[in-house]
């Protein structure tokens, strides 16, 4: 097949004030081609793509199409060269149906008729293998269905040079085959696609060649099938780094904490959770894995006194006095009065674990500030604990005086799971803690975690990447629609297992009350 | 070159950058400029509205704040009820709890205040009456706010709708009142309360009618920066106003932060009420607050919180506020003229903000750059 050039990007570079998100970077796409865009996170992935697809301007460089230069000020420039942006956020009318929302805003000549418009649609996924009803509206869809209607309607507009940021993200593994199945036979039919992601083995089964990015610059491009993890790796963060998790045989395990048929309610009368029954022992990691938005917040929450529970026990066995406590319906204070030490690391970090406008001693305190009968604030504690953990955990910040807001994702998450772990606790809870952060934290949170383990802390680990999730955990709990679909031994696991789970579906509640 | 002038056809002709953080004498001369600056737009107004001298009406502006010691002490006590009602606001505001009825509190106070001095003015002796009448306009002030504090914890009702409600209601009352009590009867008006007795007046210290209660402000003013900088009270506070998700994560009753806040706003405007009307005025009408609840707002919105800057917002806009009346008396321009030139300052000291957390690139000094 003869290479042709569909998009050529030279010296593009984009500055947002001080910050350079792309410097200098020129890269090729061809047609019939798949191309990786890796990185890590702030690399300039996604502005660089942005710049393609016209929500950005760029500040100097030039972009060639089909050989011809072209300047982009808009999405609607960006559609006019066939240039099709599938963001990660889903941008579709929740009440509409898939067909509504795919011509939602088109301008066609003739009287606009949705008859035509689903055959269309029927076609185009016929063509490329997307299962998809035109009909059903988009509140009833998975999240799955929803991104195949955001690549429909790209596709409906005629777009022929397809850009993904992180695709995958919300999918499960067999989701993800499909959809790897259905940009092949894009590619097949001469299609120019950009997937954007920072997953290595995605990036190895699924594409052509591999730009990489790293810190806004272009490190350069390499032909996927001459490339492997580590090198991959060494492009992305510009060193070497071992990628292999430790895990450590769990000793001396016992029953720490008993969760038995937990059942609770959002604020919209949804049921979250539905009879949710699993232990966590000292010493072990308890990974719980799922589709994102599937109860994992709930759960943690219930566990950690926010969130009301309807039914179920949520049983703390005390290492101190043997005895075994009640959680339920107790505020965080009055599980903390019960001397129950559970540190939780929430999956929002500036909105819920940490105040952003707040200096690193202000937010040491949080945890800390009611102890002493003084009604005065105590700093010199959480000042030390501040600058012990900046220094140990390699905080980079100007000072302890810094709000966190300023530190980086990977630094705010430092500060975080380091008070937590400074409350020395007996259950550890951490919802997604590496999600958005570089390799290198991403490691150093780990092994915080494996430490805490050592220590014979029970270890709750929500996380969303399977590959870790079983290279960390001793054992996975997996959840699908709020109830426990299995829990599956870390060492023996495997992903298509889990992805199984994830998908399974539990009949709603114990069988005999349905009758 | 020209290729590169055509790819980059909305390249902008500036652009505004965030700033990460300004060294303090930076923002200092921005502030200052911003007060120049808007004496020059006020000056060309005058002369282009009025034909008089720019010179002159600032003069005069300057006269009517500080000319005359009877001014100047008008001016100190105007400073600290406006900083008082400003102090009351604030800690709902860190909390983000938009209490807008500091008027209705304040005046519902000083209706209290009132109420003992007509009532009891002749009845108790002025040792017991006067600490009964702090008391009054405190709980009549805590009462006033706790009523949509409570509804907002409860129900999670709107406050800035519900407080601003409660000020009609004071008003009203205030109004109400006045009929009743009016002297002579059908005037409408209280007039001057125990005019002979003086029961129930604030002692006059050091010859002076106003100072004990610029003193009580002054007090209020410390404690206050102490409490919301160094209490734990004052942490929880932050700690709600910023993220109340993050409050109910420590475990903090975010209920209960709103409601003890509250009443001490409340109280605080009380105490300000009480200060009108036992320390200033000795009558009430619906007017006695003038309108400081409001302005409060600006006051302490401008210090950004900080009860110790808020001593000087307060006295700037006093000082303007003084100063415009004298505008209009002495060089016979009407009211108006001297609002305009308040708002014109005000502006120009709230727009400055902007340049204090923003700075402007332009497009060929970056080109020259590279």
């Amino acid at each position: 097949m003869a290479e042709k050039t569909a998009i050529e990007l030279r010296n593009i570079t984009k500055t947002f004030g001080e910050v350079v998100a792309n410097k200098d970077i020129s890269l090729t796409v061809n047609r019939g081609e798949i191309l990786s865009v890796l990185g890590e996170n702030g690399s300039g992935k996604t502005t660089l793509m942005n710049i393609l697809s016209g929500i950005y301007f760029p500040d100097h460089g030039q972009i060639f199409i089909d050989g011809e230069e072209v300047v982009i000020r808009s999405p609607k420039d960006a559609f006019k060269y066939k240039i099709g942006m599938i963001h990660q956020h889903f941008k579709l009318v929740d009440v509409f149906s898939a067909t509504e929302n795919i011509v939602l805003g088109l301008k066609e000549k003739g009287r606009y008729n949705i008859k035509d418009a689903a055959k269309r649609v029927k076609e185009i996924s016929e063509r490329y293998g997307f299962e998809i009803d035109p009909f059903k509206r988009i509140h009833e869809m998975s999240v799955s269905e929803k991104q195949t209607v955001e690549i429909i309607k790209v596709l409906y507009r005629g777009a022929d040079i397809l850009i993904l940021d992180e695709p995958t993200a919300v999918l499960t593994p067999q989701e993800t085959q499909k959809l790897f199945a259905v940009l092949r036979r894009m590619k097949e039919d001469g299609k120019a696609i950009i997937i954007i992601t920072h997953k290595l083995h995605e990036v190895l089964s699924l594409s052509d060649r591999v730009a990489v990015l790293r810190k806004g610059e272009y490190v350069g491009t390499v032909i996927t099938s001459q490339t492997n993890e580590s090198s991959l790796t060494e492009m992305m963060v510009g060193a070497k780094i071992s990628l292999n998790i430790e895990r450590s045989e769990p000793v001396n395990t016992e029953d720490r904490l008993t969760v038995k048929n937990l059942n609770c309610v959002n604020r919209e009368g949804v049921k979250i959770l539905n009879d949710i029954s699993f232990t966590a022992r000292s010493g072990e990691i308890l990974g719980i894995a799922g589709i994102a938005g599937s109860g994992q917040r709930e759960l943690l929450e219930s566990i950690a006194g926010l969130q009301k529970v309807d039914e179920g026990e949520i049983l703390y066995n005390n290492p101190k006095t043997g005895l075994q406590d009640n959680l339920r319906d107790k505020t965080p204070m009055q599980i903390r009065e019960l001397g129950v030490r559970l540190s939780f690391v929430p999956e929002d970090r500036l909105g819920m674990g940490l105040v952003g406008n707040m200096d690193i001693i202000d937010n040491m305190m949080l945890r800390s500030y009611k102890k002493g009968k003084s009604v005065f604030l105590e700093r010199k504690a959480p000042k030390d604990l501040a600058e012990h953990i900046i220094a140990d955990l390699e905080v980079v910040t100007p000072g302890a005086t810094t709000p966190v807001r300023r530190l980086s994702g990977g630094n705010v998450q430092k500060v975080l799971v380091g008070r937590e772990i400074a409350a020395s606790p007996t259950v550890l809870m951490a919802a997604y803690p590496v999600r958005g952060l570089d390799i290198n934290s991403s490691y150093t949170i780990y092994n915080l975690l494996n430490a805490q383990k050592k220590k014979g802390v029970a270890v709750i680990f929500v996380g969303e990447d399977l590959d870790v999730l079983i290279e960390l955990c001793d054992r996975i709990m997996v959840i699908g629609s709020g109830s426990v679909t299995g829990i599956v031994d870390g060492k023996t696991a495997t992903k298509e297992e889990i992805g199984l789970l994830m998908t399974k579906s539990v009949k709603s509640g114990r069988g005999e009350d349905a009758v | 070159m020209m290729k590169q002038k055509e790819a980059n056809p909305r390249e902008p002709i500036f652009h505004i950058v965030k700033r990460d953080a300004i060294v303090w004498w930076k923002a200092w001369l921005i502030r200052a400029a911003a007060i120049v600056a808007a004496l020059l737009v006020s000056a060309v107004l005058t002369v282009f509205l009025t034909g008089e001298n720019p010179l002159d009406v600032f003069s005069s502006l300057i006269d009517g704040a500080i000319g005359t010691s009877r001014r100047f002490w008008f001016l100190i006590q105007n400073t600290a009820m406006l900083l008082c009602v400003a102090l009351a606001v604030t800690p709902a505001f860190k909390m983000k709890f938009w209490n807008i009825g500091a008027e209705g509190q304040a005046l519902i106070g000083g209706m209290a205040t009132a109420a003992c001095m007509i009532q009891l003015g002749d009845k108790l002796p002025y040792g017991v009456l006067l600490p009964l009448m702090f008391i009054a306009s405190v709980l009549a002030g805590s009462i006033w706010a706790l009523i949509p504090a409570l509804f907002k914890a409860k129900w999670n009702t709107n406050e800035t709708l519900f407080t601003l409600m409660m000020n009609y209601i004071a008003i009203q009352i205030v109004s109400f009142f006045a009929s009743e009590w009016a002297v002579p009867k059908g005037s409408g008006k209280i007039g001057v309360i125990n005019g002979d007795t003086q029961a129930g007046w604030l002692p006059v210290i050091g010859n002076q009618k106003y100072l004990l209660s610029v003193i009580t402000v002054a007090v209020i003013t410390v404690i206050m920066y102490i409490y919301l900088k160094y209490s734990k009270q004052g942490y929880e506070i932050s700690v709600v106003g910023e993220s109340q998700n993050t409050a109910r994560y420590v475990g903090i009753s975010v209920k209960k932060v709103i409601i003890r806040t509250m009443i001490i706003s409340g109280a605080i405007c009380g105490i300000a009420g009480f200060l009108l009307v036992a320390g200033a005025d000795h009558t009430i009408t619906r007017d006695t607050v003038a309108g400081r609840g409001f302005t409060a707002i600006m006051v302490s919105w401008l210090a950004k919180f900080n009860p110790l800057y808020m001593v000087l917002t307060s006295l700037l806009i006093v000082f303007l506020e003084r100063g415009a009346v004298q505008i209009s008396t002495s060089c016979g321009l009407n009211d108006s003229f001297s609002e305009i030139i308040t708002g014109i300052i005000i502006f120009f000291i709230i727009g400055c903000e902007f340049f204090l957390n923003y700075s402007i690139k332009f497009r060929d000094k970056e080109a020259d750059k590279q």
